[in-house]
């Protein structure tokens, strides 16, 4: 065995699965993990713990793993995440736990994700599950936001001993691992709810179908309904558009709308009531994870898809590893390129996009080259769908019914880096809500800070 | 099922052809709302989310009303529900709420308001014109609907309304004519002045009160109800063009300044998914033999 390389990972073939919308990557086997497993050293200074938000002991779960011990495996990552099959699946490790482990720099990195992974699928396989705390403490603390922030946060407490409400705006809890994610990449029914019934089963409510700021707002849920602190892990859920000619043509739709559709409410089934417009030549609008889940959604929904993208393919935002998924597929890529206008029939309906070429200039703040406009070189594509991409921002709903909550100006709310503490006395945040779009793990990483700060808070109040 | 779900139907009355109202038990909404706001109210685990305008609540019980037209899939399933029964997920207030609840009340009480219903309209004008009148101003109502069979919430708004004036197209009952004639009878004929003019009912309706109220110089509200789905802000489907800027339905409306209002994107946007429905009502006929690569339909 070549210790350099990593295990192979089986994969749907490319040719089935833009039929369905079922997992593209299979997952290891036990045996497949113990070899991938016996690659890592062991290392006594593990860098690749830096390089996770949430500081997992990477090198304790592995060694479980070669040990053949993975119930244990799963302790140990439980101590750390709270939804270890979804990290595994999610995380850019690429950049994160991988990029800095000691076999990469030879070689290929150790395969920690895709291991967390196997471990966590073998825990539920298993029905092993956290165990609920022996002792309760009876005192009230409210999460809003069931995304990956928010169910960190509560997991922490709940363990703590703490009466956690979480509530939710949606019929479903999960914030973008429901609504955003697809299937094909993170299975809902069998890897997102059990990390949900894992933790209600360590006693923490959730209580969906509360827009908070509508149905009750914060400062009700501290002086009426008796919680002693609040976590506001609300997300960044709110689409862009571009403000060209013609986008609000039929057949125009925010990636959030057109994931939304297909995954939290199933249309991809046809079981499912909500409708969904496939389109025959869609455009997806951007270059990140977003870009890259609506067009392979485009894709598996019977379309040709493109992806239109104003700077070139090295600074594309999307993982590498989606990247290489949507070409495998046989996604279309244009880079370089920026629409103009959205061309519209007399109906209403999109019947092509004019776009301009782009060229890369000057590095902007962000460190990438900025792209400028090609004179006179206008084109048009013919479409019929376009979707797009082009990030979020916080929703203001909280921010503008809570007394004395500060926020940014790109909406964001102001808080304290290490606590999470915001302006507000007891009231906390955290993940997407703070920073604007970043990743699943940097949301449960705030998560968890939180929770460890509102702990403080509590004792220090009851002192 | 539907036992296990949260949301029991406490009343349901058939307020005329395909047309019911449904009391639903959802005590932080009712708690919050207020006239003007929406709900969405999803059937079961397959269902939509679908809006529903708020037309009445009961704060110390914790009831919340609503009126609805039984026209496609879900609002026919709906039909079907008996007191009793419950909804999965029933979710609120969302919105703001009615301009006119928060206008400063000395402006509010030199206004002469006019509400114009057209169809379940009368529904989401109820509230408003109930909240007026408890609040000490006088509003006048104009309900239109096809004929006398179609008309409702009559007496419920009698209550409330300084006057009352109904229109039928087959002049079956009351004026014979739609809203528009009505309120042209009203102010060019009658002499009667109005400040504001509160339009709700089908968004062509709307769209030609607004055409007629510009005309005469009436500041006009009308209610948007375009296409949604999660209601909060997140995905953009109900966006409008209000004046020179895009606006999402959900969260900035549902009312709006009428005369701002593209009103001819907003129905072409409405259509969107008109061949998708009737796809699904093929479906339910014919069952998944339906179901074809090449069929036409899937093809549009
Ligand atoms: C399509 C897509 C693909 C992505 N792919 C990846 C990926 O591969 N890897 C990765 O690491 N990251 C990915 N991300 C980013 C990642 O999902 C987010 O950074 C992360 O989910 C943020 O977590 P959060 O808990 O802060 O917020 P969210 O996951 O957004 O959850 C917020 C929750 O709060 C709820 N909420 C909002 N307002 C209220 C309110 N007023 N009252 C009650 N509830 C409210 C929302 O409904 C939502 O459920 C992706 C994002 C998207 C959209
Ligand atoms: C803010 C708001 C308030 C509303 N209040 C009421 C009300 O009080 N009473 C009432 O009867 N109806 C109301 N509606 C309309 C109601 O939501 C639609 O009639 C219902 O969703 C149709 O669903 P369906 O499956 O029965 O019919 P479908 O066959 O799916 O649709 C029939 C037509 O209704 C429209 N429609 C479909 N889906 C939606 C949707 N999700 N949102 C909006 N329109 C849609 C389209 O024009 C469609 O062609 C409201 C809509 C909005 C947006
Ligand atoms: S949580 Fe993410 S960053 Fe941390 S070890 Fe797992 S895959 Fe790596
Ligand atoms: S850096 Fe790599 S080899 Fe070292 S402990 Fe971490 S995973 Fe193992
Ligand atoms: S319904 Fe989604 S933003 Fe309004
Ligand atoms: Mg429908």
């Amino acid at each position: 065995m070549d210790k350099l390389k990593r295990v192979p990972i089986k994969e749907q073939d490319p040719s089935v699965r833009v039929n369905n919308f079922d997992e593209v990557c299979l997952g290891y086997t036990l045996d497949e993990a113990k070899e991938e497993a016996s690659r890592c050293i062991q290392c006594k200074n593990p860098r690749c713990v830096e390089g996770c938000p949430v500081s997992i002991n990477i090198p304790g779960f592995i060694n479980e793993i070669v040990k053949g011990d993975i119930e244990e495996a799963f302790n140990v990552i439980s101590k750390y995440s709270a939804l270890p099959a979804i990290c595994g699946r999610v995380c850019p490790q690429e950049t994160q736990c991988e990029e800095r482990c000691i076999r990469g720099i030879k070689g290929e990195a150790v395969a920690i994700g895709k291991l967390e992974r196997f471990v966590a699928d073998w825990a539920r396989e298993n029905n092993i599950a956290p165990k609920p705390p022996k002792e309760k403490n009876g005192i009230k603390v409210a999460v809003i936001g069931s995304g990956p922030a928010g169910l960190t946060c509560a997991k922490d407490l709940a363990e703590l001993g703490y009466d956690v409400t979480v509530f939710e705006a949606l019929h479903e809890p999960g914030g973008v691992l429901v609504y955003g994610i697809p299937e094909f990449r993170l299975p809902k029914e069998e890897v997102v709810k059990p990390e949900i019934e894992n933790l209600r089963a360590l006693g923490v409510k959730i209580e969906t179908n509360v827009i908070i700021g509508k149905s009750v707002t914060i400062d009700e849920l501290m002086e009426e309904e008796g919680f002693e602190a609040v976590f506001i892990g609300s997300g960044a859920g709110l689409p862009n558009f571009m403000g060209i000619p013609g986008e609000n043509a039929n057949g125009v739709f925010s990636a959030n709308e057109y994931l939304t559709r297909s995954n939290l409410m199933k249309a991809f089934d046809s079981n499912y009531d909500t409708p969904i417009i496939t389109g025959k030549k869609v455009a997806v609008v951007g270059g990140g994870n977003v870009a890259m889940d609506a067009a392979r959604t485009a894709l598996r929904l019977g379309a040709d898809v493109t992806i239109v993208y104003r700077r070139s393919e090295k600074e594309l935002p999307a993982r590498v590893e989606e990247v290489h998924h949507a070409k495998e597929e046989g996604i279309h890529f244009m880079f370089l390129t920026n629409p103009k206008e959205i061309l519209v029939d007399e109906n209403g309906w999109v019947k092509g996009m004019r776009c301009v070429k782009m060229e890369l200039g000057e590095e902007d703040q962000s460190g990438r080259r900025r792209p400028v406009e090609v004179e006179n070189s206008d084109f048009i594509i013919e479409v019929d769908t376009v979707i797009m991409s082009l990030g979020t921002r916080p929703n203001p709903l909280i921010s503008s019914t809570t007394h004395g909550l500060e926020t940014n100006r790109r909406g964001c709310i102001i808080v304290d880096e290490e606590t999470g503490q915001t302006s507000r006395e007891g009231v906390f945040a955290g993940g997407d809500a703070v920073t604007g779009s970043a990743t699943v793990i940097q949301a449960m990483g705030a998560g968890k800070k939180a929770a460890k700060a509102i702990h403080e808070y509590l004792l220090a109040k009851k002192r | 099922m539907s036992k296990d779900y949260t949301y029991v139907i406490t009343r349901k009355e058939k307020l005329a052809e395909s047309i019911y109202l449904m009391d639903i038990k959802a005590p932080r909404v009712a708690a919050h709302c207020y006239p003007g706001q929406f709900v969405i109210l999803k059937i079961d685990e397959k269902g939509e989310r679908i809006p529903l305008t708020i037309c009445d609540y009961d704060r110390d019980n914790g009831i919340v009303t609503i009126v609805f037209q039984a026209l496609g899939h879900s609002t026919k399933l709906m039909a079907e529900y008996e007191v009793g029964e419950a909804f999965r997920d029933f979710t609120g207030p969302l919105g703001k709420k009615s301009e006119l609840i928060d206008m400063p009340r000395e402006e509010l009480s030199k206004k002469k308001v006019l509400f114009v219903a057209g169809g379940v309209g009368a529904a989401p004008v109820y509230p408003q014109v109930k909240w007026m009148k408890e609040n000490g101003y006088e509003p006048d109502c104009i309900i239109g609907a096809r004929s006398k069979d179609f008309v409702i919430l009559e007496d419920q708004i009698r209550q409330y309304a300084n006057n009352l004036y109904i229109t039928t197209d087959d002049g079956s009952y009351g004026m014979k004519g739609n809203v528009n004639d009505a309120i042209r009878h009203l102010v060019q004929e009658k002499g009667k002045h109005y400040d504001i003019v509160v339009a709700i009912g089908p968004m062509i309706m709307m769209k030609f009160v607004s055409l007629l109220t510009k005309e005469l110089n009436i500041k006009t509200i009308v209610s948007m109800n375009p296409i949604m789905v999660d209601g909060t802000g997140m995905c953009g489907a109900c966006r409008l063009t209000v004046g020179n800027e895009i606006k999402f339905a959900c969260v900035d409306g549902p009312e709006f300044d009428g005369h701002l209002v593209n009103f001819d994107e907003a129905m072409k946007r409405l259509s969107m998914y008109k061949t998708k429905e009737g796809k699904k009502i093929l479906r339910e006929k014919e069952g998944e033999t339906h179901h074809h690569k090449d069929c036409q339909i899937h093809k549009e």
